[in-house]
């Protein structure tokens, strides 16, 4: 006599309709891995509440008010980061300065994703006479020192710009053309990314396949190929939010970027260079929070870029 | 054959890919004659399989045929609808009734995307159903006609195998109740476990459906197994097409004989006793084909002629064509 078989453990049916772990819950997993852009995202977690959170301390006419008597005061209980040259408050300052530093990172991203993904994609999508028009375009703009072309740019656009009202608040006009310069010099490297994953996506298959189906080419572009190539993307984009900031200091240490009163960290730092010795407060702090942000948005960066993998299927 | 009008004609249809030079100014330095003026017809119901070896340009033809390359030369007309010159409406009509299936299934599905919205996508672009419930439960019943479970609707292509995500890739071609479908290889990238149930299913579905199939493949016995009638693709031309029986039991091409030649039979007695035309050289290149029958320089039969003259198509049993010097 055979023992019938043991009853083999029932495999649940249901289980087979509840959606599996979506591709993006897959990238967190394996994004919550990569220790230093787990530190990369508390300090920008920390950085953004700073300044959003320190708004709610200090007002905004607190930070652009001057007092000559209490100018450049070492930190203190009163100015825990001391005072500048014409006696504002450094600490306000740099929470109100780095909203504007996080705006002008995040809009200038924003203009640099739409122009490189629209050359790029026109470029990689219909290649022929278009694809050698945009990328000589993109050569001749890469070819230029992008701190050159920034400064040129500012420079004439520097003309008399008005303030601002935007949210309720007041900001120096300079900040837009801030934003429209970074993004209008930024775009070129991504949109070689993207014309690259164009080109080697839209010979799949499915690319085929959707033609076969008679699917209109925008959305041939804009569902089947751009989702396949969104890491580089997005980790073109964090990166470029770092490099935005940076370029923003650089342009605004040398005197061209953001006026005051309206401050960032770049324009906190013109002119600290005369107190390097004698001031430290004034360089110290806007310039360890640059610091700072940059290294979160590289580990982040990082993060991303292996998480997004899509060569990666594991968990 | 029948006289009702065949579901596709094509008529001396050429694909020619140029060959350029240059990074700025392109010049044309030579053509790829990948289809060099193939003709054929198929009817309502049938299965026509497209054979020969790699690079002869059965795919080009398949994907040609589709107008998914542009064509040089030719003419297309599928149910009735000009594909070479249609446009706009007529050309969305020919979409939706022909469809193609693909020969890598881990190509042809967008990793991105899940079962749903790949089995759906023809049923929305062609606003065939337009709500998307309705539109889920369609996709659950095609994935049932194919054989997979419904429940599966919410998954991604990585998830499945290669025998799987072919039965996704034939369910989003029937998504939109084509006629015609151009099976491109369909089955040369899997398992050969997986290959006999997928052409059972490809021919379960032509019984249901009443579907025409363009079947290309190089796989000759499972060509046996499914077409009705068979065409032979050398160097981008047809040099013999007929009834399948007919072309198998009597190929009249040497072509076609050293085709079938190579076809291993399971019976160790006959494999040794069959004697095998083995063709000596490399196909020439298709950039530059020789001169008269583009097969002479390999041809074991080949004739003074065959050097000059261009062989012209004959019928030389009915319905059995062949472009040779040396059939009469």
């Amino acid at each position: 006599m055979t023992q019938p078989p043991p009853p083999i453990a029932s495999l649940n049916l249901d289980e087979l309709a509840t959606p599996p772990l979506s591709l993006a819950k897959m990238a967190w997993l394996r994004f919550r891995r990569h220790k230093m852009a787990l530190v990369g995202m508390v300090i920008l977690a920390f950085l953004v509440l700073y300044c959003i959170g320190g708004a709610l301390i200090y007002s905004e006419k607190y930070a652009n008010f001057n007092e000559t008597s209490i100018h450049l005061q070492p930190p203190s209980l009163a100015h825990p980061f001391g005072t500048d040259t014409i006696g504002r408050d450094i600490l306000a300052r740099t929470i109100y300065g780095g909203q504007i530093s996080l705006m002008i990172g995040l809009t200038a991203v924003l203009l640099e994703l739409t122009i490189g993904i629209v050359v790029g994609a026109l470029s990689g999508y219909f290649g022929g006479w278009l694809d050698n028009l945009l990328m000589r375009f993109t050569e001749a703009i890469l070819i230029i020192p992008q701190i050159f072309l920034l400064l040129v740019m500012a420079k004439f656009f520097a003309g008399d710009i008005p303030d601002i009202s935007f949210l309720g608040r007041e900001f120096s006009g300079s900040v837009v053309v801030i934003v429209v310069i970074i993004g209008l010099t930024s775009w070129p490297y991504l949109a070689r990314i993207v014309r690259a994953e164009f080109l080697s996506i839209k010979e799949n298959e499915f690319i085929l396949a959707a033609r076969a189906i008679g699917t209109p080419t925008s959305e041939i572009i804009f569902l089947h190929i751009l989702p396949n190539s969104i890491a580089p993307i997005v980790v073109s984009a964090t990166l470029g939010i770092a490099n935005a900031i940076t370029l923003e200091a650089y342009i605004s240490f040398l005197g061209l970027g953001v006026r005051p009163p309206t401050a960032t960290w770049g324009n906190m730092l013109e002119g600290a260079y005369n107190y390097i010795e004698s001031a430290y407060w004034m360089w110290l702090f806007p310039g360890l929070l640059i610091l700072l942000i940059v290294l979160a948005i590289n580990f982040i960066g990082d993060g991303l870029r292996d998480a997004l993998d899509p060569r990666s299927r594991t968990v | 054959m029948s006289t009702e009008t065949p579901l596709v004609q094509v008529t001396d249809l050429k694909k020619h890919f140029p060959i350029t030079k240059g990074i700025v100014i392109q010049r044309q330095v030579g053509t790829v004659r990948a289809v060099d003026g193939i003709s054929f017809s198929i009817a309502r119901g049938e299965t026509l399989g497209l054979v020969g070896e790699s690079g002869c340009g059965k795919t080009t033809a398949g994907r040609t045929l589709l107008g998914l390359y542009p064509s040089t030369a030719g003419q297309v007309d599928i149910d009735g609808h000009d594909l070479t010159h249609a446009r706009g409406k007529s050309m969305m009509e020919i979409r939706r009734k022909a469809q193609m299936i693909f020969q890598d299934p881990y190509a042809s599905l967008n990793p991105r995307w899940t079962v749903n919205a790949i089995v759906s996508e023809p049923m929305r672009v062609h606003h065939l159903i337009n709500n998307e419930k309705d539109r889920q439960e369609r996709v659950k019943e095609l994935l049932t006609l194919v054989g997979l479970s419904a429940r599966l609707v919410n998954r991604f292509p990585h998830e499945f195998s290669g025998g799987q995500r072919q039965r996704i890739g034939i369910a989003r071609a029937l998504a939109s109740n084509p006629r015609f479908i151009v099976c491109d290889e369909p089955i040369s990238a899997l398992d050969v476990s997986i290959q006999a149930q997928v052409v059972n299913l490809l021919e379960e579905l032509q019984d249901r459906l009443n579907l025409t199939y363009l079947f290309v493949a190089h796989d000759l016995s499972m060509v046996r197994h499914i077409c009705d009638r068979v065409a032979v693709m050398y160097l981008g031309i047809i040099v013999e097409m007929g009834e399948r029986d007919e072309v198998y039991e009597h190929p009249l091409h040497p072509y076609t004989k050293a085709l079938l030649s190579a076809v291993p039979i399971p019976d160790p007695r006959k494999e040794r006793a069959r004697q095998r035309v083995i063709l000596t050289g490399d196909v020439p290149s298709p950039i530059n084909p020789p001169s008269g029958c583009r097969f002479h320089p390999r041809c074991p039969v080949a004739l003074e002629k065959c050097k000059t003259e261009t062989p012209v198509m004959k019928e030389a049993a009915p319905g059995h064509f062949v472009e040779c010097h040396a059939v009469k």
